[in-house]
């Protein structure tokens, strides 16, 4: 490839800074439809330092109740891929920080693979998190595209998953592992048990090549903390749809949720 | 049972064709991993077969008959015969998948028993054979379905399992299935999930069909007897999953002389958006962790079927079916709710045996299909009507 190809800004976060980073995951359409942009905007200036628009879907099966709700609701208020894409175009004239979409395998299917990695690219997304597309199948049919158009596929690992596994992972691994907290559905959890921690520290052990980000219960301050103490950084979703349902001056709210989260 | 190697069998990543694979999330990969290396070493032991017959024979019942309908031949102009799943103990032929898969969940050392359920039937062969081992049971079962199909939700009480409402989107069988991968998400060890169709990730749609296969190795042997060939013109099915129709097409897949016909739930009628016909509607997609041909909106959202049968009321097929509907070795067909209802009527009065509703569905096909006075057709009686006659009676055309 003769092309210049930009370093993507997930590269470049993790290059710059390997600690305390917080991911934001909210559903796109959620509470209503045209939020998209004031919800990406208030993160990052809140202090996110990665943002993961979810796209919704219709079975979300790696979801618990917040983030189905969220989806469901999303899908009523007219939510759907292209409208999601019209709505991030120019995106990047206030958004600096890296941008993934996160979502399930069937509606970026449709919406055609190719077509949708250009698409991405175009807009200045860095890169996918789609829980049900796995790594066999990745590999082999999709991940072509997905480099072609400069995007960076995530991939998850779990408390099950096994050594043997996690090095491979760790092998093909583009951007960060999204290291789920849990053997869970999505969802926020009071506190960070010892068996978690345990999981924490063992792979912490294994000195991966990649950073990593823990996900899947992480929903405060502390948790984050905690977190933090054995990876790059954390996700948040569910606690974060919470909010955004409960509040009434968006714009103000998330930029103080995530403060907190951050404790500055 | 016999590993037979088709050219419609599954590949070794768990493809039929396009068709197939295992689009799960991580947190499942453990558990489908395990049983994908596990599965064929387990089911092909001889200990294990020992085990399965044993009960399929003693406990389930089989084999069970060819029955030859003759008031049925006589009215549709060829040899009609039923296989007659509905006489499998719990009322239908679900109960073969479910015993070899609490054999399997056994010999993977699990301890804990979930199942999706649309019309019950499912619902009650796993609970029937959770109890029958001793092993903790849990069924997902959308509330609609718990309505519709109150008695079995009762049956599955009376065994001893938990019975927990999918109270999410159309709240039928779709719904109770992401409510039973969430939980094996949330309950990795010790459970075993076991799938009641043809349906999910590999090695599922494979295990279900060798287990249901046992349909079609019986057939073979009965046909002989009866019609002095193991071979008969057409084989009729209806697909809900698809777990009977495999089944009964299972050792049929390399006679291409051989008819397969699938019959599907048109619900309200193909056209009326209150349907469950899968292959006439839906296009290539991703869904319950395989690629198959899925109901969906332009945007791949999976649309909400229709169907006035619980077991049919899914908006995919299983992936063997998908490929047999692409690669043209299916007739597919579909039958409406009226046309099911009048069919389960007419083999009541013409043969004494009362049909479930999804069954009905494959008589209805009977009308559709042009027949010679000498074609042996065998249609897969998959289950009986006991738990539909609410349903009966509420439609009333009797
Ligand atoms: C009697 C009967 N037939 C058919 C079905 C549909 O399932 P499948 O297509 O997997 O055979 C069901 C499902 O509940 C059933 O109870």
């Amino acid at each position: 490839m003769s092309e210049i190809i930009e370093a993507n800004r997930i590269d470049t976060l993790f290059t710059e800074r390997a600690d305390h980073i917080l991911s934001m995951y909210f559903t796109a359409g959620y509470p209503n439809l045209g939020d998209t942009r004031k919800i990406m905007k208030a993160l990052q200036d809140g202090g996110a330092d990665v943002i993961e628009v979810g796209i919704p879907f219709s079975d979300p099966v790696a979801d618990g109740p917040t983030i189905q709700k969220s989806n469901q609701q999303a899908l009523e208020n007219g939510m759907n891929m292209k409208l999601l894409f019209d709505q991030l175009e120019g995106m990047r004239s206030e958004i600096d920080i890296p941008v993934l979409l996160m979502g399930y395998f069937n509606p970026v299917m449709q919406y055609g693979l190719e077509k949708f990695c250009a698409k991405c690219q175009e807009i200045g997304i860095d890169g996918l998190i789609l829980p049900d597309l796995p790594v066999y199948e990745y590999r082999k049919f999709y991940k072509e595209i997905f480099t072609k158009y400069g995007l960076h596929n995530i991939y998850l690992i779990t408390p099950q998953t096994s050594e043997e596994r996690i090095k491979e992972i760790d092998d093909h691994t583009e951007g960060f592992i999204y290291m789920v907290s849990s053997a869970s559905t999505t969802g926020a959890k009071g506190a960070v048990s010892e068996v978690q921690e345990a999981y924490f520290a063992r792979i912490q052990m294994l000195r991966l090549k990649n950073p990593r980000l823990i996900g899947f219960g992480i929903s405060n301050n502390e948790t984050f903390e905690r977190a933090c103490r054995y990876a790059s950084g954390a996700i948040i979703g569910s606690a974060f749809i919470d909010l955004l349902e409960k509040s009434d001056n968006m714009e103000a709210d998330i930029k103080q949720f995530v403060k907190g989260i951050k404790g500055n | 049972m016999e590993q037979t190697i088709s050219k419609y069998a599954v590949d070794e990543q768990g493809y039929y064709g396009k068709f197939g694979g295992a689009f799960i999330p991580e947190m499942l990969y453990p558990n489908v991993e395990e049983l994908k290396e596990k599965y064929l070493d387990i089911i092909y032991a001889p200990e294990f077969q020992e085990a399965f017959h044993g009960l399929l024979k003693d406990y389930v019942g089989r084999p069970t008959p060819l029955y030859f309908a003759s008031r049925l031949s006589e009215k549709h102009g060829a040899k009609i015969y039923l296989k007659r799943e509905d006489l499998c103990h719990t009322g239908a032929h679900k109960v073969n998948n479910t015993v070899g898969q609490i054999l399997l969940a056994q010999r993977l050392g699990k301890k804990k028993i979930i199942a999706e359920t649309g019309a019950g039937q499912h619902g009650v062969a796993t609970a029937t054979v959770c109890a029958l081992m001793g092993m903790e049971c849990i069924v997902y079962m959308g509330e609609v379905d718990m309505a519709r199909q109150r008695p079995n939700v009762e049956r599955m009480r009376i065994l001893g399992a938990e019975v927990r409402p999918a109270k999410s989107g159309s709240r039928t069988l779709k719904d109770a299935t992401n409510e039973a991968m969430r939980h094996w998400i949330n309950n990795p060890n010790e459970t075993h999930y076991i799938i009641g169709s043809v349906v999910g990730p590999h090695p599922y749609p494979d295990m279900v069909a060798r287990f249901q296969s046992v349909i079609s190795e019986e057939m073979r042997e009965q046909l002989l007897l009866k019609e002095g060939t193991e071979t008969p013109d057409y084989v009729v099915a209806c697909v809900g999953g698809g777990s009977n129709a495999a089944g009964a097409f299972y050792h049929f897949l390399d006679e291409p002389e051989v008819q397969l016909v699938a019959v599907e739930a048109a619900g309200h009628g193909v056209d009326s958006g209150k349907s469950a016909a899968t292959t006439a509607l839906g296009r290539d997609g991703v869904l319950h962790g395989s690629r198959t041909i899925l109901m969906q909106t332009e945007d791949g959202q999976v649309v909400e079927p229709h169907s006035i049968s619980a077991g049919l009321d899914y908006p995919g097929i299983g992936p063997l079916h998908a490929h047999l509907f692409d690669s043209k070795r299916g007739i597919f067909l579909n039958a409406t709710d009226e046309e099911a209802m009048v069919a389960g009527v007419e083999l009541s009065r013409l043969e004494g045996i009362i049909p479930a509703i999804e069954s009905a569905h494959a008589i209805a096909a009977l009308g559709k299909l042009t027949f010679k006075p000498y074609d042996v057709v065998v249609l897969n009686l998959s289950g009986r009507g006991d738990k539909d006659l609410e349903t009966y009676i509420k439609w009333g055309g009797y």
